[in-house]
C-alpha cells in the first residue's frame, strides 16, 4: 500500500511538471497565433500609410506643376495637346454605353465563359466606337489613353492597372447618332453580344464628361529624338 | 489516482501564470517533449494498475524520455532529418498502447 502511495505523490509531482509544460506549449501556440498576423497587419498598415503620404506629396507636386505651367503658357497649342493626351476633364455630347454579363443561365455542357464579357468584347465596342470619330472615352471613370490596356484579370476587367467588375460603362464624346449606329450595325458588335445574353445599353446624351486620366506618365526606355519636331 | 489530477491542475496554474515562455522556434521541441512526458505518465498509470510500479524508473524515464525526445527533434532539425515525426509516431503509438492497457484493467475490475 505504502509503495503505491509512494508512486502516486511521484505522479503527481510529474504531473504537475506536465502541467507546466502544457501550459507553457499552449500559451506558445496562442503566441505565434496571435503575433504573426498582427505584426503582418502592423507591418502593411504603415506601409500603407507611407505609401499614401507619398501619393498626397506627388499630387500636391502635380498640382502646382500644373498650375505653374498653366500660368507661363496657356496656348490654345497646349490645350489640344492636353486634351489629346487626356490629362483634362472632357465634356460634350455623345453616347453611354452600360455592359452587364448575361442573366441567362449557360446550358449544360456549354462553356459559361461565352456569357461573361471578355475584355475582347470590351475591345471590339471601344474599337468601333473610335472608328466612328469618338475624340474621348472612359472605361468606369477610367479614361482610355494611349497607353490604356483593357484586359481580362480573373473576374475583372483591368484599364489603367485599376480593377473593375460588370456592370461596365463606356462614356464617348463624339456625334450620337454616328456612335449609336457604327455599335448597332447588323451583324455588328452588339448584335453579337445580345446573341449571347449580353445586356448592353446605349443611351445617347447631350451633356457627356469624361474623366481625366489620373495615372502619372513614366518614360523609363523612351527618350524624344531631337530635331524631330513640328 | 486524486494526487495525479490534483497535481496536473497546480501545474496547469504555475504554467498560466509563469512569465516564461519558450521562443517560437523552440516550440516544436517542447512539444514533442511534452508527448514523451505524457507517455510517461500514461506508462506510470498503467504500471500502478499493474501493481509493479517503481518510483526511480518512473522519474528517470519521465525526464530521459522528455530530453531524448527533445534533443532527437533539435538534432534532426539542425540535420534536415525530420526526427521529430520519429519521435511522435513512436510516443504516440505507446500513448494508446498504454491507454488500452489501462482501460482492459478497468473493464477487468
Amino acid at each position: 500500500m505504502f509503495a503505491v502511495k509512494q508512486g502516486q505523490i511521484a505522479l503527481a509531482l510529474v504531473c504537475v511538471v506536465l502541467g507546466v509544460m502544457v501550459a507553457v506549449q499552449f500559451r506558445t501556440t496562442q503566441d505565434i497565433r496571435s503575433t504573426v498576423p498582427f505584426q503582418r497587419v502592423e507591418d502593411l498598415s504603415q506601409r500603407l500609410s507611407q505609401t499614401e503620404k507619398e501619393r498626397d506629396a506627388l499630387q500636391q507636386q502635380v498640382k502646382e506643376l500644373s498650375q505653374s505651367s498653366h500660368s507661363e503658357a496657356t496656348s490654345k497649342e497646349q490645350e489640344l495637346v492636353k486634351m489629346g493626351a487626356g490629362v483634362v476633364a472632357l465634356q460634350g455630347q455623345g453616347i453611354l454605353v452600360s455592359i452587364d454579363d448575361s442573366k441567362r443561365a449557360s446550358k449544360p455542357g456549354e462553356n459559361p465563359n461565352l456569357y461573361l464579357i471578355h475584355d475582347d468584347d470590351i475591345l471590339k465596342v471601344i474599337n468601333e466606337l473610335w472608328a466612328a470619330g469618338a475624340e474621348a472615352m472612359s472605361i468606369n471613370e477610367q479614361r482610355l489613353i494611349a497607353s490604356s490596356e483593357i484586359r481580362c484579370a480573373g473576374p475583372t476587367l483591368s484599364v489603367n492597372n485599376t480593377r473593375y467588375s460588370p456592370p461596365y460603362e463606356i462614356r464617348a464624346i463624339g456625334d450620337p447618332q454616328t456612335l449609336e449606329n457604327s455599335l448597332r450595325m447588323r451583324g455588328g458588335v452588339v448584335e453579337t453580344l445580345q446573341f449571347w445574353g449580353i445586356q448592353v445599353t446605349i443611351r445617347k446624351q447631350d451633356m457627356v464628361t469624361v474623366p481625366a486620366y489620373k495615372g502619372t506618365f513614366r518614360f523609363e526606355y523612351a527618350t524624344p529624338v531631337k530635331g524631330s519636331g513640328k | 489516482m486524486l494526487l495525479p489530477v490534483i497535481g496536473i491542475l497546480i501545474g496547469l496554474l504555475i504554467g498560466m501564470y509563469f512569465p516564461f515562455s519558450i521562443p517560437v522556434e523552440h516550440a516544436k521541441l517542447l512539444s514533442v517533449a511534452l508527448l514523451a512526458a505524457l507517455d510517461s505518465v500514461f506508462g506510470g498509470l498503467r504500471a500502478t494498475m499493474e501493481e509493479k510500479f517503481d518510483n526511480t524508473i518512473f522519474v528517470t524515464g519521465f525526464f530521459t524520455n522528455a530530453l531524448l525526445a527533445a534533443g532527437l527533434a533539435y538534432i534532426g532539425d539542425r540535420l534536415g532529418i525530420d526526427l521529430y515525426y520519429v519521435a511522435l509516431l513512436a510516443f504516440g503509438l505507446r500513448i494508446f498502447q498504454n491507454l488500452a492497457i489501462i482501460r482492459r484493467y478497468f473493464l477487468k475490475k
